[in-house]
């Protein structure tokens, strides 16, 4: 099963790294959506369907949490799973993600192996096969 | 230990941290200055990022254009030889990571605090000021013959200091 995502970071250097990375971990992707922040990334959405969101926290415009908001108070979103990928590592802001629905929460800096770790335990088996 | 130890030893850590996972380089930390006033004019690229909670103060690393282009080639496969857009991108995001580490470290002891969206700038001889007049903990690290610096400062915002006069005190005075 091929799966659409989408990447959202204000950095194009993190939107690159993770694409590369995506492309390593074994899923069969068809296409990679980028988003510069959350609105960005809701106007991709509401264009595209996409199977996995991985989001960073800190952006202007629409952080990370104001979009996770945004997808799981929208019935058409609220099943894509969102993986934060974030220098937030704060108590208060993985608990408020978690509360709010994030599917995981990965830490940056990262390596391929922990983003393919959370996405094994995020995605149904057939998107990584 | 006081938090001035625990700055420099976050700190430390994440540049070691940040350039291993995402550069896959090492580099070697060189001693630790304190410095007050305004630094010395820059050429070059540097990179700031504010925090702000109950402490407040800034966080930047400051590179020549080579090292820059060489955080961009490692961290993005590719090869750069001229600070471009992509280049500034990276050493933002660098800086973002470096500093983001030292946050979620010292969240612990100073409860929680913000980061904001990094600047960089790229010239020559030019002057930056910090409204605030905080110590600056300084570290340069050496990338094989070329060095870079991080400098952090952080002192009690005035916010809290007026709320909670007792709770907090000057760098190297709070205890873990």
């Amino acid at each position: 099963m091929e799966s659409d995502v989408l990447v959202v970071d204000d950095s194009a250097a993190i939107r690159k790294i993770l694409q590369r990375v995506l492309r390593q971990t074994g899923m069969a992707i068809r296409n990679i959506y980028e988003a510069g922040d959350g609105q960005e990334a809701l106007q991709v959405l509401d264009r595209q369907m996409v199977n996995l969101v991985l989001t960073d926290i800190n952006m202007p415009k629409m952080d990370g949490i104001q979009l996770l908001a945004a997808m799981k108070g929208a019935a058409a979103w609220r099943g894509i799973p969102v993986v934060m990928v974030t220098t937030e590592g704060g108590e208060a802001r993985v608990s408020e993600a978690v509360r709010l629905g994030a599917a995981g929460y990965v830490r940056k800096p990262f390596t391929a192996d922990q983003i393919k770790e959370k996405l094994v335990g995020v995605l149904p088996a057939a998107m990584l096969s | 230990m006081n938090l001035k130890d625990d700055v420099v030893q976050s700190l430390s850590q994440a540049v070691e941290n940040v350039f291993s996972t995402m550069l896959g380089v090492s580099v070697v930390p060189g001693p630790v200055t304190f410095e007050n006033g305004a630094p010395d004019a820059h050429d070059g690229v540097l990179s700031l990022i504010g925090l702000a909670g109950n402490w407040a103060g800034t966080g930047c690393v400051s590179c020549s254009p080579v090292v820059a282009c060489r955080v961009c080639s490692h961290m993005l496969l590719t090869e750069t030889t001229a600070v471009n857009e992509e280049v500034l991108d990276a050493v933002a995001e660098l800086t973002n990571m470096i500093v983001g580490c030292v946050k979620n470290d010292l969240e612990r002891e100073l409860g929680p605090l913000g980061l904001s969206i990094p600047t960089v700038v790229f010239g020559k001889n030019f002057r930056t000021k910090s409204a605030g007049h905080a110590e600056w903990i300084v570290r340069r690290f050496h990338w094989d013959s070329d060095t870079f610096e991080v400098r952090v400062c952080l002192a009690p915002s005035e916010r809290a200091v007026a709320l909670q006069p007792h709770a907090v005190g000057p760098l190297n005075q709070v205890g873990v």
